[in-house]
């Protein structure tokens, strides 16, 4: 089995250094969909991190409350649900996006959207009230010290950007139900994606692949990090 | 230039502050005296028009300030006792209330340069200011407020928990503020530092005002009993 595991590894590097083009495909597809996934939760997502860092008002625990639950819903659950929404036959099918790239984007940008909300709203609170008064002591009206808030913040609003990145794109649930994992040579509509390749090529033993796709999977969410931590410190 | 009218602070059913009246004149250095708890920071936040009061009217020249904050803070500010600091630069900390205001980068720039010579924190600039220490901090909040010359300078213990060469350094600073025609206004548990620094003190006890009058007159004949005995120590908690 070791000697199993080593040709594997060995296959997968060469895969890797010799630019294998379905494995180059899968992976630049892996990105564009989970970065898609992330432009969309920023767009309404972050606003609403921040409204409810920033805010005090009634019900805001409750709401916090709910988006913390929801940081640990199953991908699949949630890839069933939009599934049912999604088919011809479903409210949203005249979306057309069941087994599409930006069906997946979409599924993994409501899987995502908990972790942005819930990160981003405690990464505000857990600055300290001082910044929004002392910003005002130096003049700043009440947008230019939430702004002032923000800013405190923005190690946080990254960490989460990235955790919540790092998870849709490490998610199987959504891209297989939504996505379909539909591969054919060349063609503009297909749908595999790290996650849901390394599932297959596993189930068919070969294993090569499988570890070229999870080595490239791991060294996404690590270089992403990293990326991350050097925005942080130039911003700080 | 500064008068309250009757203000009062609840904090639910504390009372922090109670019928206060008060005038502080242009150009002096106001100290407060009082036990901890007395509603120091309480008064000083409401000058700084960072809190409201529950009752009674604050005037700042002439105008009264509720409704009137955001246009009037711009001309008052305050460096709170426990200093705190943007994480960024030393820098951008104090050039923080410039920026707000427009400046220029050229102007920012010198008047960095300037207010940090002032506070002895040359070289200093690019050092991120939460990793100062206490009294470098207390002196980069310290240059932020004066680079923006304000009309009104308010002051949370600056020198508490400090060592006494940051003491020394911080009280030059704040003679050579009020000589520029600043109003300083300075709470403090350092007795000896009021009487060094101040032209009049008020002594406030449990949320009251009990005595307003010149310095040396406050410590050297108090009219009050209870301020008689703050201050030689008498009054226990």
């Amino acid at each position: 089995m070791t000697e199993y595991i080593i040709k594997g590894i060995q296959h997968a590097f060469y895969l890797i250094f010799t630019a294998n083009p379905d494995v180059i495909e899968i992976t630049l597809r892996s990105i564009k969909v989970s970065g898609m996934a992330i432009l969309l939760t920023t767009l309404w997502g972050l606003p609403v991190g921040i409204i409810l860092g920033i805010s005090n008002f009634f019900g805001k625990n409750i709401i916090k409350g709910f988006f913390n639950g929801l940081l640990g819903i199953p991908t699949v659950v949630l890839g069933l649900i939009l599934y049912l929404m999604l088919v011809p036959a479903g409210p949203l099918g005249f979306l057309g996006l069941i087994y599409t790239e930006m069906g997946i984007s979409l599924g993994q940008a409501i899987l995502i959207t908990p972790i942005i909300v819930s990160f981003v709203a405690n990464s505000i609170e857990l600055v300290e009230n001082d910044i929004k008064e002392l910003a005002m002591t130096l003049g700043a009206g009440r947008i230019e010290a939430s702004l002032a808030v923000i800013r405190e913040a923005i190690g946080g609003v990254m960490l989460a950007m990235i955790a919540a990145f790092n998870r849709a794109v490490a998610e199987l649930g959504i891209a297989i139900v939504i996505g379909g994992n539909i591969f054919v040579k060349d063609s503009a509509l297909n749908t595999r994606v790290l996650t849901t390749a390394i599932q297959m090529y596993t189930t068919r033993g070969e294993i090569d692949i499988a570890i070229a796709l999870g080595i490239i999977l791991l060294s996404i969410t690590f270089i992403v990090s990293i990326i991350s931590n050097i925005i942080q410190s130039k911003l700080t | 230039m500064i008068r309250l009218k009757n203000v009062s602070k609840m904090y639910g059913d504390v009372m922090a502050l109670s019928r206060i009246n008060l005038d502080i004149k242009r150009g002096e250095i106001f100290a407060i005296i009082g036990h901890s708890g007395a509603g120091k920071t309480t008064l000083l936040r409401i000058l700084a028009m960072i809190e409201k009061p529950s009752e009674g009217e604050y005037y700042y020249n002439g105008i009264k300030v509720d409704g009137n904050e955001e246009i009037l803070r711009k001309k008052v500010t305050m460096v709170f006792q426990k200093p705190v600091m943007f994480n960024t630069s030393v820098y951008n900390n104090i050039a923080h209330g410039l920026k707000l205001r427009g400046y220029k980068r050229g102007e920012i720039r010198k008047r960095v340069k300037e207010v940090l010579k002032l506070v002895n924190l040359e070289g200093y600039e690019k050092l991120n200011a939460k990793r100062l220490s206490g009294g470098e901090q207390q002196r980069v909040a310290i240059a932020r407020a004066i680079i923006i010359n304000p009309e009104l300078l308010i002051l949370d213990e600056p020198t508490a928990n400090l060592d006494p060469a940051n003491v020394i350094i911080i009280e030059k600073i704040i003679k050579e503020v009020a000589s520029n025609g600043i109003t300083v206004v300075l709470a403090t548990h350092n007795l000896f530092q009021a009487k060094k620094l101040s032209d009049r003190t008020a002594h406030i006890f449990n949320g009251r005002l009990i005595e307003v009058t010149e310095t040396d007159e406050l410590f050297e004949n108090p009219k009050s009993k209870i301020t008689e005995k703050f201050i030689t120590g008498e009054l226990y908690f």
